[in-house]
C-alpha cells in the first residue's frame, strides 16, 4: 500500500497556495468591466415605506443603475427549501421574501435598494443620496410577546407571527404528560440557547455575469453548495434554467452553515447584470454581515425530566419558541424540527419523549442552520437537565448518564431515528482517564489555595449527520434531495480527478478525498485531483453541511470508484488474457491470481483511450464513472466531554483550564483533519458558552453589530484541548464506516462549559443551579450575589 | 487622485489613490496582491496583517498615502527566495494551523513579527500576541502549536497531535 491511504495524517495539499497568498477567493476574482453595488439596508426593524426617491442619487458619479422593488416586479421570492407541518396537519405560515423590499421593511438589514455604480466608493456615495421615508411601526424582537394576541405582524398577510406549532411524536403527547404526574422524580429547566453570529472569516462575495452572445448566465459566490445555489436561484426566483446558468464557488473562508442559504444579493448581482449589461460585484463587509447573514441558535426553552427512584428516565417533554427572524431563511424551519427533536433521546432509553416548537417571526434578521444546527440546542437543554436531575437525587452525573445510556445496538429511538451503532461506554471510560477526573480533588484543592473556585462538567451528545436519506427528508418536508455526486474521471496516463458536488471550504477535501481513491486502488494520492465548487464540471450534487461530506460525498466516491475498478479489471484481463474473475487489484498492479502474470495500473488506464488491444465489441473505451449516493439512514457521532473550570469569586471571570473529547467517529480517513475539526467546533463551542451573543434591543437594533462589540474567541480565550477519537463503532451502512466530524465540537462543549460552571458555584457552596449563556463574568458574579 | 510610490515585497511599485483609499486595497486593487485579505471593517481580524518598515499593521487601518516611501512585505513575500515554504509557513502545513485559509495570511504576517520581536515565545506570549488576529476554524490550537513548533520548541508533548 502506498503512503497516504486512508487513516493517514497527510498534510494538506491545499495549504501550500493559502499559506503563500495564492488562493483564490470570490473576491479576489475580477471580471474585466465589472462594476459594483451597494445596498441600501433598512436602518429600522418594522416600517413601511412612505417615499423611496432615487432622482438625485442617480445623478451622482459614476451611477450606471439603481434598483428599487420595482425592477423585481415578475421575479420570485427567495424560496424556502423546507415545509414544516404544524401538529395539526397544517402547513407552516410561509411569508414571500422578496430580493429587495416590498412597501415595508422588517428588519434592520433589509435590502431596500441597489446602486450599481462605477466603483464601489461611488456606489455606496449614491447609496447614501436615496431619499427614503420609513413610517417606523413597532417592531417584535420577543418571541413570547410576538405569539400573543394584539402583537404587531411582522406580515400583515399572515395569520399571526406564529409560523408554525410543532408536537413530535404528537401521538405520546398524553403518555408523556402522564408519564411526567406519576413519576417519583421530575427534573425542570428553563433555559436560553443564545442567538449567534457565524461569522466565517471571509464575508460573503457575489459577482453576477451574463453573456449576451450565449445568453449565459455565471454567479461566483461564497456558497457551500453551489448547485443548491444553481437550482433555488434559477428555478424559483429568476427563471433561469440550469443549462443557461452556472454557479462557481471558489476557494470559500468558512462556512459554518452560513454560507449554505441562498441569498438576496446573489439573485440580485445575476438579474442585475443582464439589466445593466455589465458585470456585477457585490463585496459584503462585516459589519453588513452582521445584519445579513442568517443568525444561529435563539431558542428558548423549558425541558423536564422524569425518573423513576434508581434515576432511570422515564419520559422528556420540551417546549421550544424558536426564532425564525423577518424571513424564512433556506432551511430555517428544519433546524427547530426535524434536526432537533429527533435528537432528543441523546445517548439514552427514555421510553417516552415529547418535544413541541413554536416558531416565531420576529423584526430580527432571518435565523437558519449554524455549526449543529437543531442538534446543538438538543444536547444543551438533555445534557443540563440531566445534570440538574443528578444533583437533585444525590447521584453521581457520570454514573445517571451510564445509567441509562443505550448499550444495544440498532436502537430505535422513540423520536423516530435508529441509531446503528455506539459504545457511549467507551467514550466516557476514554474520557474519564483522558480529563484524569481520579486527579480533580487534588487540582481543585490547588485552585482554592489560589483563591479560585474550580469546576468540572461532564456530558455526552450524539449526533446525526450525513444528511440524508432522500426518500426521508421527503416525507418531513424537504422540498430536494439530499444525495451526493461524484464522477471519477481516469486519464489516459493513470492519474485521475474526482468530480464531487460536495465543496471544501476548510475541511480538506483535497486531501482527504484522494487518500480514500488511492487507496481503494492502490496508487500514489498525488495521482488523484479533486474538482469542486463549479455546477459547469461536477455532477448535480447538494453540498457541504451536516457533516456529510465524507459520509454521503466520500460514499459517491467509493461507488464511483468501483465501477472505475470494475471496468478496468475487465480491460485488465483482456490484456492479461485472463478470466475477469481471477483479476486482482493490489498496489496498482493487476495481476492473474496465481501467477506471476500483471499489468500496471497506468498500461490499463492507457488501452481503455488507446484501444488497440481491447475488447471494443464488449467495452465502451474510457474510463469514467459517475454514482450518486443517497445513504439509507443518518450516521450518528457520539462521545464525551469534560470541561474543567476556573472561576474568579471576585469577578466571576470563567477560564477554561482544561477541555477533554473522546469521540466516536467510526473509521477515520485523516486523523489529522479530523482532530482540527474537533478543534474548530470546541472553539465555536466554548464562544457560545462564554462570549457569543447577538444582542437586539427593543426596537430591533443589533447592538452587537460588529467585532467591536460581538465577542468573537480570540487565542486567549481558550485552552490546548485533548481529543480522542480511537472510540470507533464504524458505521454499517456507508462503505467507509465513518460518521462525520465537523459539528461535534460545536453541540459536546457548551453544555459541558455550563456544567462545569455550576459545579464550581456549587462546590462553593452558592445554590446556583443554571445560567443562561453566554456566561460572561457579570452574569456569573451575578448568579454568585444571589444564592 | 494622488500619486504613491512604495517597496512591495522587495519590488519599487506606485500607483494612483484617492486620498481615502486603505493601503489593503492599494495592495489588492492595485497591485493585484490579493493574498491579504479583508475580514472586517472595525480593525480586529487582522486578515490583514502586512509589514510596514518590519512592522505588523492592519492594513485596512492606513491609508495608502501614509505607506508613501515604505517598505511593505505581504504574504506573497513570505517564501523562501526559491519559492519553498518559510520555516514559518511549513510549520503551519506541519502542523495543520490552517483550515479554510482565509485568516491565514494576517497570522502568518503576525507570527512572524511576533518571532521577530520573541524568537521562542511561551504559549501564552503567542495567545496573547494574536489578540488581534481573529480565526473562526481552528480553534487556535493548531495555530498556536505551529507557532511554538517554528521558534524551535518541542511541540510533541501538546496533546492531540
Amino acid at each position: 500500500m502506498p503512503d497516504g491511504g486512508i487513516g493517514a495524517s497527510s498534510k494538506r495539499r491545499e495549504d501550500v497556495r493559502f499559506l503563500t497568498g495564492k488562493g483564490n477567493y470570490t473576491d479576489d476574482i475580477n471580471i474585466h468591466g465589472q462594476a459594483y453595488v451597494h445596498f441600501l439596508r433598512s436602518d429600522v426593524a418594522h416600517g413601511r415605506i412612505r417615499r423611496l426617491d432615487t432622482a438625485e442619487a442617480e445623478k451622482m458619479p459614476g451611477v450606471l443603475r439603481i434598483f428599487t422593488a420595482a425592477d423585481f416586479e415578475g421575479v420570485g421570492g427567495i424560496p424556502c427549501g423546507w415545509q414544516v407541518t404544524d401538529r395539526h396537519g397544517n402547513p407552516m405560515q410561509e411569508p414571500k421574501h422578496p430580493v429587495l423590499a416590498e412597501g415595508k421593511v422588517r428588519y434592520v438589514g433589509e435590502m431596500i435598494a441597489g446602486v450599481v455604480a462605477e466603483t464601489p466608493a461611488q456606489a455606496r456615495d449614491a447609496a447614501e443620496a436615496i431619499v427614503v421615508d420609513i413610517e417606523e411601526l413597532p417592531a417584535v424582537i420577543d418571541m413570547k410577546e410576538a405569539v400573543k394576541d394584539g402583537a404587531p405582524k411582522v406580515h400583515d398577510e399572515l395569520e399571526s407571527n406564529l409560523c408554525y406549532d410543532w408536537g413530535f411524536v404528537e401521538e405520546n403527547r398524553e403518555a408523556v404528560d402522564e408519564a411526567i404526574r406519576n413519576a417519583h422524580h421530575v427534573t425542570t429547566l428553563e433555559l436560553v440557547n443564545n442567538r449567534l453570529v457565524a461569522n466565517p472569516m471571509e464575508p460573503r462575495v457575489a459577482i453576477g455575469v451574463y453573456d449576451r452572445a450565449s445568453d449565459e448566465h455565471t454567479l461566483y459566490t461564497t456558497s457551500q453548495n453551489p448547485h443548491v445555489i444553481r437550482l433555488l436561484m434559477g428555478a424559483f426566483v429568476l427563471g433561469i434554467p440550469e443549462h443557461k446558468l452556472r454557479v462557481i464557488s471558489p476557494d470559500v473562508g468558512g462556512g459554518f452553515g452560513s454560507k449554505i442559504f441562498h441569498y438576496a444579493e446573489e439573485a440580485f448581482c445575476t438579474f442585475a447584470a443582464k439589466a445593466v449589461g455589465r458585470p456585477v460585484k457585490w463585496t459584503c463587509s462585516r459589519s453588513e454581515a452582521f445584519i445579513s447573514d442568517a443568525q444561529g441558535r435563539d431558542h428558548v426553552t423549558k425541558i423536564e425530566l422524569a425518573l423513576d427512584e434508581e434515576g432511570h428516565f422515564l419520559a422528556i417533554r420540551t417546549d421550544t419558541y424558536a426564532n425564525m427572524g423577518a424571513y424564512l431563511s433556506t432551511f430555517a424551519p428544519s433546524v427547530p424540527t426535524w434536526l432537533h427533536g429527533t435528537l432528543m433521546a441523546g445517548n439514552y432509553k427514555t421510553p417516552l419523549i415529547y418535544v413541541n416548537v413554536k416558531a416565531v417571526f420576529t423584526n430580527t434578521v432571518p435565523v437558519d442552520a449554524y455549526r449543529g444546527a437543531g442538534r446543538p440546542e438538543a444536547s444543551f437543554q438533555l445534557e443540563r437537565v440531566i445534570d440538574k436531575a443528578a444533583r437533585e437525587m444525590g447521584i453521581d452525573p457520570v454514573e445517571l448518564r451510564r445509567r441509562n445510556f443505550i448499550t444495544e445496538f440498532p436502537y430505535a429511538t422513540p423520536v423516530a431515528v435508529e441509531y446503528d451503532t455506539g459504545d457511549y461506554n467507551a467514550t466516557m471510560d476514554k474520557l474519564l482517564e483522558m480529563a484524569d477526573v481520579a486527579g480533580f480533588e487534588k487540582r481543585l484543592e490547588e485552585s482554592r489555595k489560589r483563591g479560585k473556585l474550580r469546576g468540572l462538567g461532564i456530558n455526552c451528545y450524539i449526533e446525526a449527520c450525513g444528511i440524508a436519506p432522500s426518500s426521508l427528508v421527503g416525507q418531513l418536508g424537504a422540498r430536494a434531495g439530499l444525495y451526493e455526486s461524484a464522477t471519477v474521471r481516469v486519464n489516459a496516463t493513470g492519474g485521475l480527478v474526482i468530480m464531487t458536488g460536495s465543496h471544501s471550504h476548510g475541511q480538506g477535501h483535497e486531501t482527504a478525498f484522494p487518500q480514500v481513491v488511492a487507496d481503494m486502488i492502490g496508487i500514489d494520492p498525488s495521482m488523484v485531483e479533486v474538482v469542486h465548487g463549479d455546477t459547469a464540471n461536477t455532477p448535480m450534487g447538494m453540498g457541504t453541511y451536516g457533516s456529510r461530506s465524507l459520509a454521503v460525498g466520500g460514499s459517491a466516491i467509493v461507488r464511483a470508484t468501483e465501477k472505475i475498478i470494475a471496468k478496468a479489471k475487465k480491460i485488465a484481463a483482456h490484456l492479461l488474457e485472463a478470466s475477469e474473475a481471477d483479476i486482482e487489484l493490489k498496489d496498482g498492479q493487476f495481476t492473474v491470481a496465481g501467477t506471476d502474470k500483471s499489468v500496471a495500473w497506468g498500461d490499463v488506464t492507457l488501452a481503455a483511450y488507446v484501444p488497440h488491444n481491447y475488447p471494443l465489441e464488449d467495452l465502451e473505451p474510457g474510463l469514467e464513472e459517475t454514482a450518486f449516493y443517497d445513504p439509507s439512514n443518518f450516521t450518528y457521532p457520539a462521545g464525551a466531554y469534560a470541561c474543567e473550570v476556573e472561576v474568579d469569586p471576585d469577578t466571576g471571570k470563567v477560564e477554561i483550564v482544561s477541555f477533554c473529547a473522546a469521540d466516536d467517529f467510526g473509521n477515520v480517513v485523516n486523523p489529522m483533519i479530523v482532530d482540527g475539526q474537533v478543534h474548530g467546533g470546541l472553539g465555536q463551542g466554548i464562544g457560545q458558552a462564554l462570549l457569543e451573543h447577538a444582542v437586539y434591543d427593543e426596537n430591533g437594533q443589533l447592538l452587537t453589530g460588529s467585532f467591536m462589540d460581538y465577542a468573537m474567541p480570540r487565542a486567549s480565550d481558550v485552552p490546548f484541548y485533548k481529543v480522542d477519537h480511537s472510540c470507533q463503532t464504524p458505521c454499517t451502512h456507508n462503505p467507509l464506516g465513518v460518521k462525520g466530524c465537523g459539528e461535534a465540537g460545536a453541540i459536546g462543549s457548551p453544555p459541558a462549559v455550563v456544567n462545569a460552571v455550576v459545579d464550581a458555584l456549587q462546590r462553593a457552596g452558592h445554590d446556583v443551579t443554571h445560567i443562561d449563556m453566554p456566561l460572561t463574568p457579570s452574569r456569573v458574579w451575578a448568579a454568585m450575589q444571589q444564592g | 487622485m494622488t500619486k504613491v510610490s512604495m517597496t512591495v515585497n522587495g519590488k519599487a511599485v506606485s500607483g494612483e489613490v484617492e486620498g481615502r483609499t486603505l493601503l489593503v486595497d492599494f495592495l489588492r486593487q492595485g497591485l493585484g496582491l490579493t493574498g491579504t485579505h479583508v475580514g472586517c471593517d472595525t480593525s480586529q481580524c487582522g486578515a490583514c496583517v502586512v509589514h510596514v518598515d518590519g512592522k505588523a499593521v492592519k492594513s485596512c487601518t492606513m491609508f495608502a498615502l501614509e505607506a508613501e516611501g515604505a517598505h511593505v512585505t505581504t504574504i506573497e513575500g513570505m517564501a523562501n527566495p526559491d519559492g519553498s515554504l518559510s520555516t514559518l509557513q511549513q510549520a503551519f502545513q506541519d502542523h495543520h494551523g490552517l483550515q479554510c485559509g482565509f485568516c491565514t495570511p494576517g497570522m502568518i504576517m503576525s507570527a512572524a513579527a511576533l518571532l521577530a520581536e520573541n524568537p521562542r515565545p511561551s504559549e501564552a506570549e503567542i495567545r496573547e500576541y494574536l489578540e488581534g488576529n481573529l480565526c473562526r476554524c481552528t480553534g487556535y490550537h493548531n495555530i498556536v502549536k505551529a507557532i511554538m513548533a517554528a521558534s524551535g520548541q518541542d511541540v510533541s508533548s501538546i496533546a492531540a497531535e
